[in-house]
């Protein structure tokens, strides 16, 4: 019933060395046929038998993306009763989603949460007792995507969506009052208004593809807060965080919060600082922003990194963040360890099952300790986050590009000197696309707005 | 006491718009059919605005045109002024509108009533609705006659419980001071029926001789008459026409309705029932755009025969000394004398979600309702629920199929489905931009969309059938003519094009790639179009837009047949939604509410997401299939 071909990245990304990439659907041979070259000859994966695994490279045009094994599964045997392909590339983020926006640009559409069991149902694949558990899993997944999709979206991204979607629906309402109420509301010159305004609107989403694609809302990755005392080392942390070379730094002012975010990339990995307004300056979270401040941040934090100055006794401030930490991910850094200690490392360990590495910014001690450490609990998928911002992120890349397609269409009608009413349908689409990722719904938005903007009527 | 009159197949409560159609339908699909009104002198009466059609309402009536009812070819009878609107737009928002001689507009929907066979008027008030095991069995009159019929269609308009009310004057009526029906909602809400409260209102009507004419302008009508009534030849149309006339609001008016606000019921609590936002009172307006210095209003003829002029853009509750001096702080207005005062009415209808997409009551076999009743305004949409409720009430009486038209094939679709399917709040006007497919729901093709349809319900005789193969035929074969004809850069082509401003040929192209340049069209094309036949406008003008808008259209019918798939995915009618655990409680709760009749719908409800449209679907395929198991 389903005609369409469908892929989505069927692994937790990280979780283990391999990444799968499941493609289901009529295209899923052809697709993998355009995008896969085999190791040892030039057989194409559609000509293999199937249920057989192939070696050979993913490749984008002539450049060779990653070394994968290909699984071929030919309708029906199959999870989905469909032609399935599974790449299994190397698991890192950006390999895994380079590989998924290859297959995304052959025309296949990203699966919807829950999609390949729905189908694996509606073709029979799935006895009818399960239905029940089907129905939940889409639900459930569904909720939770669009709980992604708003996390990702938190801050500037999200205003702008909304901006973009106030202003387009603005322009549909005019037009539509115009329609209307004719006697009342005139068209002329609202077409170089119009233009005027979808050139706006289409800056603003190319820039939300490319930061998208730059990977800042992927690269949200590990919410991270470093936590500690006046002078325990805090600044310094990030500063050679920072300035590392391999470090990619960029300033994201005003975010709800009036924080700073300091994105800081640790090879596959992105710490994403949350750094409260000021932390650089006074060195003292807990006490310039107040300790309630501290304790909602840490709540949102993925990761805390507790900065412990080894050459002040611990006190009560010390117990405060070690109770506020404790269901977190935490890491204690032990620092100043190349002065003589105040702290017994042990005593500190028994106070907390969090790890705890002993570092001195002086010297870098213990960064690569800690690098390896959050690699590690990364890597393990203790954090669960990746998996779901990779998907969440494509789902926003592709909504962007529906939008401005439908824009250029509203920009091609003008061009043409269509009458204004043709502007609306792709104004619409356009609206309703951007809609979706912020999970507002359409229904009755432009008559309420016909109706509260434009005085119809007799 | 209570006595038993005569048998009838079906039986129309009211006679407004709703009920002409209803009645009609019934009657010429040869059922026995009888309908009451409260005054035989009302019948067909047009109570508010003294026009018909207008945006997204003219589409209506053509619609109920193509099906075989009456409204167009009623108001081409007796309209004395008729405009197209929108002409500088697309062809799919063209409206037309036309001033109706309302007395004769009545009186010319009367004579076809009553000589329209298998109808029987009867001037009576409907008290009851009598139902065995919920099915209606007959109606009972406020004088205890009963008449046994297998189908009711409630058709009441504005008049149950009506209450008229400008200032602190409160009439129980209905509108133009008739007799209001006050037992009727009673015997409904017994039925279980669920019953809200709505107000509209009107302006004054002021009488022609204290208008100063010179201090407005004047519109006048259109040279070129486009008719309602597909049956109907432009040329047999021409008449006289009266104008209309145009003046505004002054500073003036808003500080004397400000400084009243606090004696209009609408403002102090006086009027409950809930009021439309596109047809507000003149006090809603000034309160709710406080920044507009003037607002239009226009100065319409009420007829032939009387002094009487509508001002639309006024309608008002407020006390009647606040009135006067209201209307007189008009341009043109300053001597006015107001014939008949302005008032809101209040009124009782239903919520219309109880009813199925034939406008059947879900609860009551075998009765139906349309119009105002439903929690609509408007003439045209009253008519066009009438003509379906009637329909449909005949096709069950003769054991045929329903005919529901959706969102895809008319406004009426749309229209009924929205009535259905959504929260009313307010009563519910057509506007175009409720039509998501509108380029394909254009006024000038309804017959071509809808006349098949209502000749197979039998409302359409076999002559106009025929011609409509006929048309159709013609329109097809020009198409493929135009897609066809390669025309080469010659000179008389490249100095055609010159001469239009149009850029000259580089290589050969078709006529119809010509007629696709926004400056051409099919008629500038004559001189070089060699081949070409006499055709009749009604054809040219579909050819025309047919060609210039086929990218458009094309991506319209995907759309629509995107939609159609979940359209025909039909919802068992026993379904229990709260057996259904992967569903969201917001999502049981609405969708046992409304009870969709597809996919299609249920995905239209507000509460509803995506994931349950998924969870259901994969519900109906487990139910489908143990359904064919056992």
């Amino acid at each position: 019933m389903n005609t369409d071909t469908i892929a989505a990245i069927a692994t937790g990304v990280g979780s283990g060395g391999i990444s799968i990439i499941r493609i289901s659907g009529n295209n899923a041979l052809p697709v993998i046929d355009k995008i896969y070259k085999s190791k040892k000859n030039n057989k194409l994966i559609s000509e293999q038998k199937s249920h057989t695994i192939h070696y050979g490279f993913i490749v984008d045009g002539e450049e060779v993306v990653d070394e994968v094994m290909v699984t071929v599964m030919k309708a029906p045997l199959t999870y989905t009763r469909e032609d399935v392909v599974e790449i299994n590339c190397h698991g890192g983020i950006v390999v895994t989603k380079k590989i998924l926006d290859i297959v995304l640009k052959q025309g296949v559409r990203l699966a919807e949460p829950g999609e390949f069991t729905k189908r694996a149902f509606l073709n029979g694949r799935i006895d009818l007792s399960q239905a029940e558990a089907v129905c939940d899993i889409i639900n459930a997944k569904n909720e939770m995507a669009l709980k992604n999709s708003l996390n990702q979206l938190r801050g500037r991204e999200f205003d702008i969506i909304k901006e973009l979607r106030e202003g387009i629906l603005r322009d549909v309402a005019y037009i539509e009052a115009a329609l209307d109420d004719p006697e009342n509301y005139s068209l002329d010159g609202f077409s170089e208004h119009l233009l005027n305004n979808i050139d706006s609107y289409c800056k603003k989403i190319e820039k939300l593809i490319s930061d998208s694609k730059n990977g800042k809302l992927i690269k949200e990755g590990i919410k991270t807060v470093i936590l500690g005392k006046p002078n325990a080392g805090k600044s310094s942390l990030l500063n050679i965080l920072v300035k590392e070379e391999r470090a990619i730094v960029t300033d994201i002012a005003g975010t709800t919060r009036d924080t700073l975010e300091e994105t800081v990339q640790l090879n596959e990995i992105t710490l994403n600082i949350i750094d409260t307004a000021g932390i650089r300056k006074t060195e003292d979270v807990v006490e310039k922003i107040g300790v309630e401040k501290a304790i909602r941040i840490a709540k949102e934090a993925d990761l805390i990194i507790y900065v412990i100055d080894s050459t002040t006794p611990l006190d009560e401030n010390d117990e405060a963040i070690l109770s506020l930490i404790r269901d977190k991910k935490a890491i204690l850094l032990f620092n100043k360890s190349d002065l003589p200690p105040k702290i017994n490392i042990n005593e500190l360990k028994e106070k907390t099952d969090h790890p705890v590495i002993i570092t001195s910014f002086i010297n870098y001690k213990g960064l690569d300790e800690l690098e390896k450490l959050i690699k590690e609990m990364f890597f393990k998928g203790e954090l669960k986050l990746n998996e779901d911002i990779l998907i969440t992120n494509d789902r926003h890349i592709e909504a962007f590009r529906k939008a401005l397609e439908a824009l250029s269409m509203v920009k091609d009608s003008i061009e043409n000197q269509m009458p204004e009413d043709f502007y609306s349908i792709d104004l619409m689409t356009a609206y309703e696309v951007l809609g979706k990722i912020i999970g507002e719904n359409v229904e009755e938005d432009l008559i309420n707005l016909i109706f509260s903007e434009f005085c119809m009527g007799k | 006491m209570s006595f038993v009159y005569e048998e009838y197949d079906v039986a129309v409560i009211g006679a407004g718009h709703a009920g002409c159609e209803a009645a009609l339908a019934c009657a010429r699909l040869s059922l026995k059919t009888i309908m009451f009104t409260i005054s035989v002198d009302s019948i067909a009466m047009m109570p508010c605005n003294p026009n018909i059609g207008g945006t997204s309402k003219g589409h209506l009536v053509r619609e109920i045109d193509a099906l075989g009812g009456e409204m167009g070819k009623n108001i081409d009878r007796t309209f004395i002024q008729s405009r197209m609107l929108n002409l500088s737009k697309g062809p799919a928002v063209h409206s037309l509108r036309a001033q109706a001689d309302k007395m004769e507009y009545s009186k010319s929907m009367r004579m076809v009533l009553e000589n329209t066979p298998n109808l029987t008027i009867k001037q009576a008030e409907i008290i009851d609705i009598i139902t065995e095991n919920n099915k209606v069995t007959g109606v009972k009159t406020s004088s205890g006659a009963i008449y046994p019929c297998k189908a009711a269609i409630i058709c009441t308009g504005t008049y149950l419980n009506a209450r008229c009310i400008y200032g602190e004057t409160v009439h129980y009526t209905g509108p133009n001071g008739l007799q209001a029906a006050t037992h009727l909602t009673e015997a409904l809400k017994k039925l279980g029926i669920e019953m809200m409260r709505f107000k509209t209102g009107t302006p004054a009507r002021i009488d022609k001789r204290t208008i100063d004419f010179s201090k407005m302008t004047e519109q006048k009508g259109d040279e070129k008459i486009v008719p309602f009534s597909f049956t109907n030849k432009p040329e047999d149309l021409k008449r006289e026409q009266v104008s209309c006339w145009l003046t505004y609001t002054t500073p003036e008016t808003h500080e004397i309705i400000r400084a009243n606000i606090d004696r209009s019921p609408l403002f102090n609590g006086n009027i409950q029932g809930t009021g439309a936002r596109y047809c507000p009172s003149i006090e809603d307006k000034v309160v709710r755009f406080p920044d507009k210095d003037r607002h239009q209003v226009f100065i319409e003829p009420e007829g032939n025969y009387t002094n009487e002029m509508y001002v639309s853009g006024m309608s008002s509750s407020l006390p009647e000394d606040v009135q006067v001096k209201m209307y007189r702080s008009v341009p043109g207005l300053e001597n006015a004398q107001i014939v008949r005062n302005a008032y809101a009415i209040e009124y009782d209808c239903i919520n219309p979600s109880q009813l199925k997409p034939t406008l059947e009551f879900k609860k009551i076999e075998g009765l139906f309702s349309a119009g105002q009743f439903n929690g609509s305004s408007g003439y045209e949409e009253a008519a066009a629920q009438g003509i379906m409720a009637g329909i449909n009430a005949a096709m069950k009486l003769l054991g045929r199929e329903p005919v529901v038209l959706d969102r895809s094939q008319a406004y009426i679709g749309v229209l009924i489905d929205d009535l259905i399917t959504k929260e009313n709040t307010e009563p519910y006007r057509m506007m175009t931009s409720r039509a998501e497919y509108r380029l394909i729901l254009r006024q000038d093709n309804a017959d071509l969309r809808l006349t098949k349809i209502g000749y197979k319900i039998g409302l359409i005789d076999e002559e106009r059938y025929q011609a409509l193969l006929r048309k159709e035929e013609l329109i097809e074969k020009e198409i493929n003519r135009l897609k066809n004809t390669i025309i080469g850069a010659n000179s008389q082509v490249q100095e055609l094009l010159k001469s239009l401003n149009s850029a000259p040929l580089t290589t050969a192209v078709t006529l119809a790639d010509l007629i696709k340049r926004p400056e051409l069209n099919y008629e500038m094309l004559k001189s070089i179009d060699h081949e070409r036949k006499e055709l009749p406008d009604d054809v040219i003008e579909q050819v025309n837009i047919n060609i210039k808008y086929e990218g458009y259209i094309k991506r319209q019918q995907m759309q629509i047949n995107q939609f159609k798939k979940m359209e025909n995915k039909k919802i068992p009618e026993d379904i229990d939604y709260y057996a259904i655990t992967g569903l969201r409680i917001e999502a049981r709760q609405k969708l046992d509410k409304f009870r969709p009749v597809s996919i299609g719908q249920a995905s239209r409800i507000a509460g509803v997401s995506p994931a349950d449209i998924s969870v259901l679907l994969i519900y109906l395929m487990q139910y489908n299939s143990k359904n064919k198991s056992e």
